[in-house]
């Protein structure tokens, strides 16, 4: 990255503030860079977990949110704890690799000094290395692996089952993966898959009689201990995404068929019985205090980096519920010690890929070689250069939804834009280009079109008031996993602790109130609904971006909040 | 997938269209059906307190004994799957009611000569809702009830 001496200074001052030691070498090249992965072999069955690696194959910066707020009984417990809050709490000293790799504090000078995280070149080194001390390791994937990029997109997620399959994924189970279609994922399932990666999932049925669509739940053996991994797929996926993809298929949680799969699989010799997640961490929580059997849920959807297990106590023991992050930036590592027929000890560690600590592994790195090729013109396009750090990730608009929205609002002279809030969707630091690999990490979707609606701001406010809900209703059963819906244009106060209908007041647009019998044009894109024909988001957006060449995010739009003193999800930085 | 079970249900869809023109001999308890009075008071209600009175199920009483299956948040509104069943002994009805529904008594279904009181049906929910299963046994009425999620969707993940 080239960088002129204003973007010099603004990092040697953002690294003065957050407190680096410009002068000690080692604070810089990382600390412990030889031993970091250092991780001792520990009882007799480990797992390897990735998950909602969102189709980045190649290293990335990733920002994690600074803004993750809990409520209810998940106020100030992980995973809602941000910044110095969670360092505090996982004991993670301030300013280390570790901090930046989950937290937001000092983000910008923190990512200069310990580079980019994540790749399956750099992933790939890391599970043979684990793999050395721990042979009969399983690696299982939480999903969100065939969808987040322009590769996965133009592939149809092949790109991401050869690599998946190279990586030695063993089980998998999914959500976006489902937004190619039932057609191509049973494709993928039944030809690619077939004899590599089992695919699991006890909550998808079909919609006619309930028949399962795919198997609830493997057993494979590890160091003659037989071991049940049991799929949990996306709960919400025909209402978070379109329905039409999966017409046939019903999803949900479905805990008393999770408990009956349990049982099964217990009765069928089960010693160690863990559930492959995507329902996001707070159904999580709350699934493991309501089932028995379960000696961990491996959980990913909700993207939250945690350093540490929540132990959930339930009517028939303890379950370890983990998160493991996003963007292949984590390898969560679970080794248990199993004695007599049962789980007696477990060491677990949530590894960050740092890019600069692990060599790219030669085949993984030919595979990633040999895919892109095709589209490396494309990808690389030089848009426009940034002025900025550009991130999606927190509950509220990120600086490159904003760009999103911006772009949006100029170019269907709409007056208010809502971009949808993904979780996905990588960063970039002030002085990069902004290229279409970029551009298509926010929006490689199978439904980007881009919409332009006449609404009332009665509808306005229910919609606001419908997404809030998914993010912040007291029970985590009736939550989505997404974050708040972005919005352009309008100002809003919101109280995430009240409830649906009354989270949401002072709409304004331009100073003034939104009226609610008044009618506004709304732009938009990612439509649930089948037969938009509206232009794609990458090409509003990339238009936008070659035309204003240089992007500075001089406001960022966000609401006022209410009732959040105290709440440890919310930082500054 | 149990592909050869919808094989040959769509068949036997055939099969039963045909046998729909035999007549309706088929079926001895059409005779029980026309003697059931459409109660339009009830179904017509527009309050939840005017359905439970005017359909014979007010005052009831909690109990966990009626075990009622819903999803959390609807994937559609319009057809939201229900299933319930009571292990209350002596239970002869039980009726579906949705509160916040335009019309709160969805339906009320009898169990003649001890028939297993099990109900499985598909309901329309105009918006987020309790869904109330109640039953009557022994001259007393019975309610679980859970709440259900009615959402636009969109913008997860």
């Amino acid at each position: 990255m080239s960088m002129n001496r204003r973007e010099f200074m603004q990092l040697l001052a953002a690294a003065a503030a957050a407190g680096l030691a410009l002068d000690n070498r080692q604070a810089l090249a990382g600390e412990h860079s030889d031993t970091f992965y250092d991780l001792p072999a520990f009882g007799n069955v480990s797992l390897l977990h990735i998950t909602d690696c969102h189709a980045q194959l190649l290293p990335v910066y990733f920002r994690e949110p600074n803004i993750n707020i809990g409520i209810g009984d998940n106020r100030n417990q992980p995973p809602h704890l941000v910044g110095e809050y969670l360092l505090k709490h996982f004991g993670i000293p301030a300013h280390s690799r570790d901090a930046y790799a989950f937290t937001s504090l000092g983000f910008t000078a923190a990512a200069h000094a310990y580079g980019k995280v994540g790749g399956f070149a750099h992933l790939a080194t890391l599970i043979r290395r684990i793999r050395a001390s721990r042979p009969e390791a399983l690696l299982l994937d939480g999903g969100d692996t065939w969808q987040g990029s322009g590769t996965s997109l133009w592939t149809h997620g092949q790109d991401m089952v050869d690599a998946a399959k190279l990586l030695g994924v063993d089980i998998m189970t999914g959500h976006w993966e489902f937004t190619y279609g039932a057609d191509r994922v049973m494709q993928l399932v039944n030809n690619d898959l077939k004899g590599h990666i089992d695919f699991v999932a006890q909550n998808i049925h079909t919609k006619d009689f309930g028949d399962p669509v795919f198997q609830p739940y493997v057993m494979r053996t590890i160091n003659s201990v037989p071991v049940a991994i049991i799929g949990q797929a996306f709960p919400y996926t025909p209402i978070a995404n379109p329905r039409y993809m999966i017409p046939d298929w019903s999803f949900g949680i479905h805990e008393d068929n999770l408990q009956s799969v349990i049982n099964e699989a217990r009765g069928k010799g089960a010693q160690v019985v863990v559930l492959l997640s995507h329902n996001g961490m707070d159904v999580d929580l709350k699934l493991a205090s309501r089932v028995t059997g379960l000696d961990a849920i491996l959980g990913g959807h909700t993207h939250d980096g945690v350093p540490s297990p929540t132990l959930v106590r339930n009517s028939g023991g303890t379950t370890l519920v983990t998160n493991a992050g996003s963007n292949s930036k984590f390898l969560g590592v679970l080794d248990f010690d199993v004695r007599h027929g049962k789980v007696t000890d477990f060491r677990y560690k949530l590894l960050p890929i740092f890019a600069n600590l692990l060599p790219a592994d030669a085949d993984m790195a030919a595979l990633i070689t040999r895919m892109r090729a095709p589209y490396e013109a494309r990808l690389g396009e030089k848009l426009a250069v940034t002025e900025d750090l550009l991130y999606r990730r927190g509950n509220f608009n990120g600086t490159f939804d904003q760009l999103i929205l911006d772009a949006l609002m100029a170019d269907k002279d709409a007056e208010i834009a809502f971009s949808p809030g993904f979780r996905w969707g990588t960063s970039l630091l002030p002085g990069e280009a902004v290229t279409m690999e970029h551009l298509m990490d926010q929006t490689a979707i199978t439904y980007p079109q881009t919409t332009l609606n006449n609404m009332t701001g009665a509808t306005i406010k229910s919609i606001m008031e419908d997404v809030c809900d998914n993010l912040f209703n007291a029970d985590p059963y009736k939550q989505q996993g997404g974050d708040m819906v972005r919005v352009g244009g309008l100002q809003y106060t919101c109280d995430p602790n009240q409830t649906v209908g009354k989270r949401i007041s002072n709409l304004t647009l331009r100073g003034k109130p939104l009226d609610p019998a008044k009618t506004y044009k709304v732009a938009g894109w990612a439509p649930v609904n089948e037969g938009a024909t509206g232009e794609a988001v990458w090409d509003v957006v990339g238009r936008y971006l070659r035309d204003k060449k240089v992007i500075r995010i001089d406001r960022l739009n966000q609401p006022t909040l209410l009732g959040m003193a105290g709440n440890e999800g919310i930082t500054g930085a | 997938m149990n592909l050869p079970r919808r094989n040959f249900l769509q068949r036997a869809t055939l099969f039963t269209a045909a046998a729909a023109a035999f007549g309706s001999g088929l079926l001895k308890s059409a005779g029980a059906w026309a003697a059931a009075t459409w109660n339009v008071q009830a179904f017509t209600a527009k309050t939840a307190s005017d359905a439970y009175s005017r359909s014979g199920y007010a005052n009831a009483v909690n109990s966990s004994d009626i075990v009622l299956k819903l999803p959390e948040i609807a994937e559609d509104g319009s057809v939201v799957p229900v299933q319930a069943s009571s292990n209350i002994p002596g239970t002869t009805s039980m009726a579906i009611f949705v509160p916040d529904n335009p019309n709160p008594l969805i339906a009320d279904f009898t169990f003649l000569n001890g028939a297993e009181p099990f109900i499985a049906t598909r309901i329309k929910m105009a918006k987020t809702s309790s869904v109330q299963i109640m039953a009557k046994a022994d001259g007393k009425v019975y309610m679980t009830s859970k709440s259900i999620k009615v959402t636009a969707g969109g913008c997860g993940g």
